[in-house]
């Protein structure tokens, strides 16, 4: 049985921030009623989290949720344990008007990691997103538009941005991120 | 003649030389030189032709509202056209050409025009070129595109990088100079976000040229503690070398940063386009001073009076050493001061004003200058270059009184503040009678969402012209957008305090003298880039051109790459007088983004090369162009149009595709379809509405060809609808309509059907989807799974989950082809594996990829429809003979009721049938069915046209479908169908399915 491939394995650029590609990573859309428990528990039982606030991510050991919608998570757990994670979701909601699907192979995500200041500046070029101090944080998600293709991204920590994006425009994410990364353009507005 | 004095320049550093080239000729500046400083340093007085009458040109300005100084600059991939000479910094190797001549310079051939001037009046082509209409094509525009534009069209790619950059301030200041540097310095202390940005190098805009005192010391100190203080703030943003391009709705702000320009070839972005949200945008850009207007006003040498007096402080230049000052206000005063104390002639200077100035003007007189009050210039003397002036009153018609020799006239008419930034968002202005200027109207600002202003104008920008004045002006300002974006002013109270210069009120002179004739107006220009002269303006107004905005699309008036920054403000005063009306009668043209030109590739910023847009590719997207594939773009996918071998031609590959379909096995990329999940107790009835066919009925583990209309009842998109189990179903849609598709749903939801229990999700990019098609397509996969697959297990329009060369997939029964065919969908992450293992399976069955021409020749053999080729947006499913799709039982859908309007229902609109040419040929595309005789214009009867085209291998001979009216009812008739060189193909009325009428083959 052969391997599930991600769209651009072992990608990577080294410039004023570097760029990786991280590989596949498990992701479940998740629509439904968010502030029902039910929901809770379901979250619960499939990553060991809270439901997000509104634009706002939240993490447990390999896994995390984000705030798409108001009616819609993205689920993020090991690729393997997708299976699992649906059947936890399934039974928790069961009963419950929602809809929980793999959308693992449809996304690729790159890692920018660097100097802090490098990071916000890396996004900064291509996402129309307030990306100072006081706007953006570690916590919070954005979903958006990077280029001419939507676009989410949160931070890890200070000098972490992961970016997800459809798995069939990975080559063109992962050009304007290192398009952003040539040497020259720093610009410094964010330290 | 101008030239470099030996000491002096405050941006200079006189020990660094920089060598550039002018028209080949090698020069030599300064580091700090601006191009234009360089120029004239080097007595380059003349760097131009104008554009319609080939004059001579020279320097006239210092800044950002140059006309005459534009250039051809750099050579191959890094060529440009007309960059502006005073706001191009200079650097070793720069190399510049000056335009719009033939064959030089210095000998014009062009300059005959000026020679025909009478012959060539305002409206000279509007007049010229009207007739005979038959001369418009092959004689008049030849003739007109050998005469536009000033530069050359680069020819090279660029070889430069462009960025954009997000950003979000409170405060936006646009204008680093006095006013600028206060408000930033008011609203940075009261702790809000601020951007402060500047055009040029250097901080300070005016003041250090013009000199004033602020807090007891010069204000060149002033100006760099306030920058200090501004650079100690960590909320606060200073950028050189960007200039406020426009304000738009919403405090969006485009910033043009010249990243790179001052140091081409170094690592980074040439330009950045900064796209900016301001809670308030400050304007503090300044005024511009106006030429005067008088005859010979366009000579090389004569020149704005602050120009004269920057290049000489700035640059350590003297544009002449001998320089008339002509004005009518205190301010030319300064540069008079300024030359004399640098030890250059003052001849005279002529002060329109009868009473002449104040205290400026007593300090000039005690330097020994003479000045002579209530005097204007007749003329100017010299035609390459100023020689002289012909001095005369400036209430009379010209009379000249005295003739006094000089190489340079310093003018100036007076300041019109910078509004074009106000403006450009809907800010209005009102007419400043001592000044006379337009200035904002405080009161009428820019409005943002919440119907309050959101741009402030500031310093000599809002008419506060003088230094002390300005400043307090620009402190106030600062404060209230620090207020406006919620923030409590802090810091000093009191804005820095100027010491007061007081000057005598400036008069307005329009024209000089002011009852100059026919002869001096002529030669008194008003646009020196598009030639535009007083007279010009007057004829305008005499032939019936009253308002301004006509006047200025007649005589080009401010039409060119500046803009009219120098001319527009004569222009209209000059209209006004000849119109008999006050000046805010007339009013403005309208000021439009951007400020000045900025590069087209910086609009771009990273979308170009590789970058330009999004190119989608599927999972297998690598093995197809690994395997000689010919893509064709499906929106933003590339698919694969056929895999050519060796030296086929696209025909012969697609012509091989279909005879290895049709006889063994083919594999088919379809993972570009749009897949939706539409799940929930509600999600049968919702798709009932969504599809004209009744989707609630399809049993789990079924498949249903759907066809989808908008709301007017025609046709949009297609596909097989999969019931996954009781309460959800996958949608399959054409490869462009997904995401319209999947819009489309979300809308009727949230916006119809909210209480619906509905979710939709796009699973488009999940799923690697493989078409196996043909005879032996049962075989391959029996091969590569231990499930039941059978006719039985799996009959066609079923689906089924089974293993697959280890891999889970879902399995349709579905088929577009007319083959037995089966569509496979695995994760995508697995795509390549499966292709890998069928290609490899396949291989004793022959197998081959095919493209996407090879699918639309097999549909079109099966009479299938295509979105896009048989609908255009006019065409409903009862047009396609798809009346078997809509269901009858359903009390609605959407499009239903449209489908029932009496257009929809005439029975003479065009059906769908096949067409079989008579001599086997292939019909052309889009062709149209002629009928008898001609319609209202003149134009020939149709009666049907051709949707699809193709010539089919399995039939050896050209196939269509068309919609011919009452097409069903006249089979076996023939048509005939004109071609593009004048013959006619004729083509017999049949039915639309050529292959396999019964579906045998597909059914097995």
């Amino acid at each position: 049985m052969s391997e599930a491939q991600s769209a651009m394995p072992g990608a990577a650029f080294e410039g004023a921030h570097t760029v990786r590609e991280t590989g596949l990573c498990g992701m479940i859309t998740l629509r439904g009623d968010l502030g029902a428990s039910a929901m809770a528990e379901a979250v619960r039982d499939a990553a060991g989290t809270a439901v997000p606030g509104r634009r706002e991510i939240v993490h447990e050991g390999a896994s995390s949720v984000a705030w798409m919608s108001p009616d819609e998570l993205l689920v993020m757990t090991e690729y393997a344990r997708v299976p699992e994670a649906l059947a936890a979701i399934g039974a928790a909601l069961k009963g419950a008007h929602h809809l929980a699907v793999d959308v693992s192979d449809a996304r690729a995500m790159f890692e920018v990691t660097g100097k802090p200041g490098a990071v916000r500046e890396a996004i900064a070029k291509l996402c129309p997103v307030d990306m100072g101090h006081d706007a953006f944080a570690p916590g919070q998600i954005r979903r958006t538009r990077m280029g001419q293709v939507a676009a989410a991204f949160w931070m890890v920590d200070e000098g972490t941005i992961r970016v997800v994006c459809f798995r069939s425009v990975a080559e063109y994410v992962f050009g304007l991120l290192r398009d952003a990364g040539l040497p020259g353009g720093e610009v410094g507005l964010f330290g | 003649m101008s030239t470099r004095l030996g000491s002096g320049g405050r941006l200079l550093r006189r020990d660094r030389r920089i060598g550039f080239s002018f028209n080949g000729k090698r020069l030599s500046g300064m580091e700090g030189d601006t191009l234009a400083s360089a120029l004239l340093a080097n007595d380059q007085m003349m760097v131009g032709r104008s554009f319609k009458y080939h004059r001579p040109r020279g320097i006239v300005a210092s800044g950002a509202e140059e006309p005459n100084a534009l250039f051809n600059m750099g050579a191959g991939a890094r060529f440009e056209p007309n960059q502006r000479a005073t706001t191009t910094e200079l650097f070793e190797g720069l190399e510049v050409q000056s335009q719009n001549h033939w064959p030089s310079l210095e000998f014009d051939i062009g300059a005959i025009n000026s020679k025909l001037a009478r012959f060539l009046p305002a409206g000279f082509y509007y007049k010229t070129f009207m007739a005979p209409r038959s001369f418009w094509k092959h004689v008049y525009e030849p003739f007109i595109r050998q005469s536009a534009g000033l530069g050359r069209v680069p020819k090279d790619r660029d070889e430069d990088r462009y960025e954009h950059f997000y950003a979000f301030f409170d405060v936006v200041v646009i204008g680093g100079g006095t006013a600028g540097l206060t408000a930033a310095l008011a609203a940075g202390e009261a702790g809000a976000r601020v951007l402060v940005m500047e055009q040029t190098p250097h901080w300070g805009g005016r003041a250090p040229v013009d000199g004033g005192e602020v807090a007891g010391a010069p204000v060149d100190k002033f100006v760099d503690e306030s920058v200090a203080a501004l650079e100690a703030m960590g909320n606060v943003t200073l950028r050189r070398r960007m200039m406020g391009v426009g304000v738009y709705d919403h405090g969006y702000v485009l910033g043009y940063e010249q990243v790179r320009d001052h140091a081409p070839g170094t690592p980074g972005p040439r330009h950045r386009l900064w796209r900016i949200r301001a809670g308030q945008v400050v304007t503090a850009t300044g005024a511009i001073e106006r030429p005067l207007s008088f005859a010979g006003n366009d000579v090389p040498g004569v020149m704005l009076a602050s120009a004269v007096r920057d290049y000489a402080v700035d640059y350590g230049v003297s544009a002449g050493d001998r320089t008339v000052v002509v004005t009518n206000n205190d301010d030319a005063y300064r540069t008079a001061i300024t030359l004399k104390n640098l030890g250059l002639e003052v001849p005279v200077i002529l002060d329109a004003r009868a009473a002449g100035g104040g205290a400026l003007m007593e300090e000039a007189r005690g330097l020994g200058i003479r000045v002579e009050t209530g005097k204007a210039v007749a003329r100017v003397r010299g035609g390459r270059r100023v020689e002289g002036v012909a001095v005369c009153a400036q209430a009379g018609e010209g009379a000249v009184l005295e003739e006094i020799r000089c190489d340079a006239v310093a003018m100036s008419g007076g300041w019109s503040p910078v509004v074009h930034l106000w403006s450009h968002c809907g800010g209005k202005l009102i007419w400043d009678e001592a000044h006379a200027h337009f200035r904002p109207d405080v009161d009428k600002s820019p409005t943002g969402a919440d119907g309050k202003p959101f741009v402030i104008p500031a310093g000599a920008a809002n008419g506060a012209l003088d230094l002390a004045s300005g400043l307090t002006d620009a402190h106030a300002a600062g404060r209230a957008a620090a207020a406006a974006t919620g923030h409590k002013p802090g810091g000093k109270a009191a804005a820095p305090e100027a010491a007061p210069a007081p000057e005598a009120p400036m008069a307005a002179v329009w024209l000089m003298p002011q009852g100059a004739k026919v002869q001096l107006r002529m030669k008194a220009w008003l646009d020196y880039q598009n030639d535009v002269k007083v007279s010009d303006i007057q004829l305008a107004a005499r032939e019936g051109y009253a308002s301004v905005e006509h006047a200025k699309r007649y005589t080009t008036l401010g039409m060119a790459t500046d803009q009219g920054k120098l001319s527009n403000i004569n222009g209209l005063a000059i209209l006004s007088d000849a119109l008999g009306q006050p000046i805010p009668q007339t009013g403005t043209t309208t000021f439009r983004p951007p400020y000045t030109p900025i590069s087209m590739a910086s609009i771009a910023g990273q979308a170009r090369g590789a970058l330009f847009q999004p190119l989608r590719r599927t999972p297998m997207h690598d093995w197809h162009e690994a395997n000689g594939a010919d893509f064709e773009p499906v929106g933003q996918w590339r698919r694969p149009y056929t895999f050519r071998r060796g030296q086929e031609s696209r025909e012969e590959a697609v012509h091989r595709e279909i005879g290895q379909v049709r006889g063994s096995l083919g594999l088919l990329d379809a993972s570009t379809l749009g897949k939706l999940v539409v799940r929930g107790p509600d999600a049968g009835r919702f798709l009932d509405m969504l599809y004209t066919n009744m989707m609630s009925t399809l049993k789990p583990g079924r498949c249903r060809y759907g066809l989808m209309c908008s709301e007017n009842g025609f046709l949009t998109d297609d596909g097989v609808v999969v019931r996954l189990d009781e309460d959800t179903f996958l949608c399959h849609t054409t490869t462009g309509g997904a995401e319209s598709v999947h819009g489309h749903m979300e809308e009727w939801l949230q916006t119809e059907w909210w209480d619906w229990k509905v979710h939709v999700a796009n699973v488009t990019e999940q799923y690697a989807q493989v078409g196996v098609a043909g005879p032996n397509a049962r075989k391959v996969l029996e091969k590569l799974t231990d499930d039941d697959i059978s006719a039985e297990a799996l009959s066609f329009m079923g689906f089924k989950e089974i293993t697959i060369a280890g891999i889970p997939a879902r399995v349709f029964r579905i088929s577009f082809t007319g083959e037995l065919s089966f569509e496979l969908a695995v994760a995508a992450g697995r795509g390549r594996a499966l292709w890998d293992a069928l290609m490899e399976a396949g291989a004793e069955f022959g197998v081959m990829p095919y493209g996407t021409e090879a699918m639309h020749v097999m549909r079109a053999e099966k009479g299938f429809i295509m979105i896009g080729d048989e609908t255009d947006g006019t065409v409903i499913p009862q047009d396609l003979g798809l009346g078997w799709a809509i269901s009858k039982k359903k009390a609605d859908y959407i499009g239903k009721r449209a489908q029932e309007r009496t257009h929809m229902t005439d029975p003479n609109r065009w059906k769908l049938v096949g067409l079989e040419t008579l001599d086997g040929g292939v019909l052309p595309d889009g062709a149209y069915a002629t009928a008898r005789g001609v319609n209202a214009n003149g134009q020939r009867n149709v009666q049907g046209r051709v949707t699809s085209t193709y010539h089919s291998p399995t039939l050896g001979r050209g196939i269509a479908m068309g919609l011919v009216l009452n097409g069903p009812d006249r089979m076996g008739e023939v048509l005939e169908f004109p071609r593009v060189d004048g013959t006619v193909m004729k083509a017999k009325i049949v039915d639309q399915v050529f292959y396999d009428k019964d579906g045998e083959k597909q059914n097995v």
